[in-house]
């Protein structure tokens, strides 16, 4: 069993989040549901269309989960890796699992059957809101290479709990993508610093956009989707999303003409982004555990 | 269609800005015997973090102080901003806001309508159109995630490939009979645009809040044909013992 979240597959990540031995998969690749239109562009397939579900136990209790497959397409979602996302929700509301867990891995939207895509990352979006306002809990956890970009990273905004290493990245358009159109002034893909100040584990927990942040090891994220089940739940109602208005609006009063995180942090009087980086997670939310308050508007 | 028209073949003299800008705009307008909320894109708006907050606040408002009211989503956008400050702040987190203020406003028995009378792409439109009850388009408007140049150039598969075979299917070319095709639009508009909005309004209301909450699109698609796969996956995942 690999260690490292990092360099797990999708599998290997399942098998080692969950209770040794649980996972039952839905669909597996001897079932051969792969894409229809790969074929039909003479592209390669895979026999689980880069997701794998199933049926699994986290600490005992009963959880649908999800993992992405970041080796095949880096992880992007055609017509049928969303809808066996989708189908994995709709069996959530009718079974009330006591969480459902989604092990992201994404570049976003696959752009061979793009249209199908964008509308399954719509379909997600809608059936992961509508599931929680029926009670589910879903715990987002992202630590692969491939990151969590585009259509992916916007599911991953709607879940519950966020659960992140360092080494994991969450955003909407890659760096890539900024660079080939606005030129490597605004965004230097290459700069590896940078791109993990923008779109990094850390950045994003001191941010407030994820809840949890770990160090790279498949037991710390166990260990942290243990706990975000039995203290994470958060109500799909007005309040909570006043709240979060309330937080994404005073983080653009507050930051809104920052350019990278260095800037964030010393405003905040953290310490170097050098120092920062080399600090091992449990250091890190130690050292930004009142600045962290600050950026989310917590007393 | 540019937003004045679009304005006014919607809702003639009916339509009172609450604010205009040149890339969004929001407001109320009547619409028979009732008022609807309006928030809108312009000018092929580039959707960025402020204006994804800024429309939520408008949903968040409409929620608090006008319960039940309709709100419609009119877009023309190219897409998310594509810029470093917007990623740092985390757009992704602003527009998946939108996208669950939306969720909350139908939770709430507001209906919610889209239509796309410009052009419609990825990011700019998932987190609002795409999260409506029913969802347009104008005949002449466009909807895409990418044009079939660039999609060659990134999956390096020739380009006269790729206009072939989007003659056979409608999964990954631009267009929005591929959208309507695939059972995400519930149609697309032509002739008197104020007629379709009124009565597709009607229809949404004279619907349970349960049969809304259902999201149809894959079962729609499997019928058109457009998404046969979606269909058998569904029913496979959703039988499994």
């Amino acid at each position: 069993m690999a260690n490292s979240f990092l360099e797990a597959s999708a599998r290997e990540r399942v098998q080692g989040v969950c209770d040794a031995g649980s996972f039952q998969e839905i669909l597996k690749p001897s079932d051969r549901i792969s894409s229809p239109h790969m074929a039909l562009l003479e592209q390669p397939v895979a026999f689980d269309d880069g997701v794998v579900i199933g049926r699994a136990a986290l600490g005992g209790a009963p959880v649908l989960v999800a993992a992405q497959e970041g080796e095949f397409l880096g992880g992007a979602i055609g017509e049928v890796h969303g809808a066996k996302i989708t189908a994995l929700i709709a069996k959530a509301v009718q079974e009330k699992p006591r969480a459902v867990l989604l092990i992201f891995e994404s570049g976003g939207v696959r752009l061979h059957e793009a249209n199908a895509g964008l509308i399954a990352v719509s379909e997600i979006m809608r059936a992961v809101c509508s599931a929680r306002a029926q009670g589910v809990q879903f715990i987002g956890l992202i630590g692969g290479s491939a990151g969590c970009f585009g259509g992916t990273g916007l599911i991953a905004r709607c879940c519950d709990v966020l659960v992140m290493s360092e080494e994991g990245r969450l955003a909407m358009s890659g760096p890539e993508v900024i660079e080939t159109v606005y030129g490597v002034e605004e965004f230097d893909s290459r700069d590896r610093a940078l791109v993990w100040r923008v779109s990094g584990g850390k950045h994003r927990y001191v941010m407030g956009d994820i809840q949890a942040l770990v160090a790279d090891e498949i037991k710390a994220f166990r260990d942290a989707a243990i706990e975000a089940m039995n203290t994470g739940k958060v109500d799909f109602d007005l309040q909570s999303i006043e709240a979060e208005h309330a937080l994404l609006t005073q983080r653009l009063e507050q930051f809104g003409d920052c350019r990278d995180a260095r800037e964030i942090w010393q405003r905040l009087g953290l310490p170097s982004a050098e120092e920062l980086a080399l600090m091992p997670a449990d250091e890190f939310v130690n050292a930004t555990a009142s600045a962290r308050n600050v950026a989310r508007g917590v007393q | 269609m540019n937003r004045d028209q679009v304005l006014n073949a919607l809702f003639a003299t009916g339509w009172k800005a609450e604010h205009q800008e040149a890339d969004h705009f929001y407001g109320r307008a009547t619409l028979g015997n009732q008022e609807v909320t309006v928030i809108g894109t312009s000018e092929r708006a580039e959707v960025g973090a402020d204006m994804a907050l800024t429309m939520a606040r408008v949903v968040i408002q409409t929620i608090k102080e006008r319960s039940g009211e309709p709100i419609v989503f009119l877009l023309d956008t190219q897409g998310q901003r594509l810029r470093r400050r917007d990623e740092l702040m985390g757009l992704n987190g602003y527009m998946a806001h939108l996208a669950k203020a939306v969720e909350l406003a139908r939770q709430r028995g507001h209906v919610i309508l889209s239509v796309v009378y410009g052009e419609a792409v990825s990011g700019g439109y998932i987190s609002t159109g795409m999260m409506a009850d029913a969802c347009y388009a104008l005949a002449d408007a466009e909807i895409k995630v990418m044009n079939l140049p660039a999609m060659s150039r990134i999956t390096k598969i020739p380009l006269d490939h790729l206009q072939e075979l989007a003659k056979q299917s409608p999964v990954f070319s631009p267009g929005v009979e591929n959208y309507l095709r695939m059972g995400h639009l519930d149609a697309v508009w032509q002739g008197d645009y104020a007629a379709s909005l009124a009565k597709a309004i009607t229809d949404l209301q004279a619907r349970s809040k349960a049969e809304i909450s259902v999201d149809s699109r894959i079962a729609r698609g499997v019928e058109r044909g457009g998404r046969k796969a979606a269909g058998v996956v569904i029913d496979r995942v959703l039988g499994h013992a």
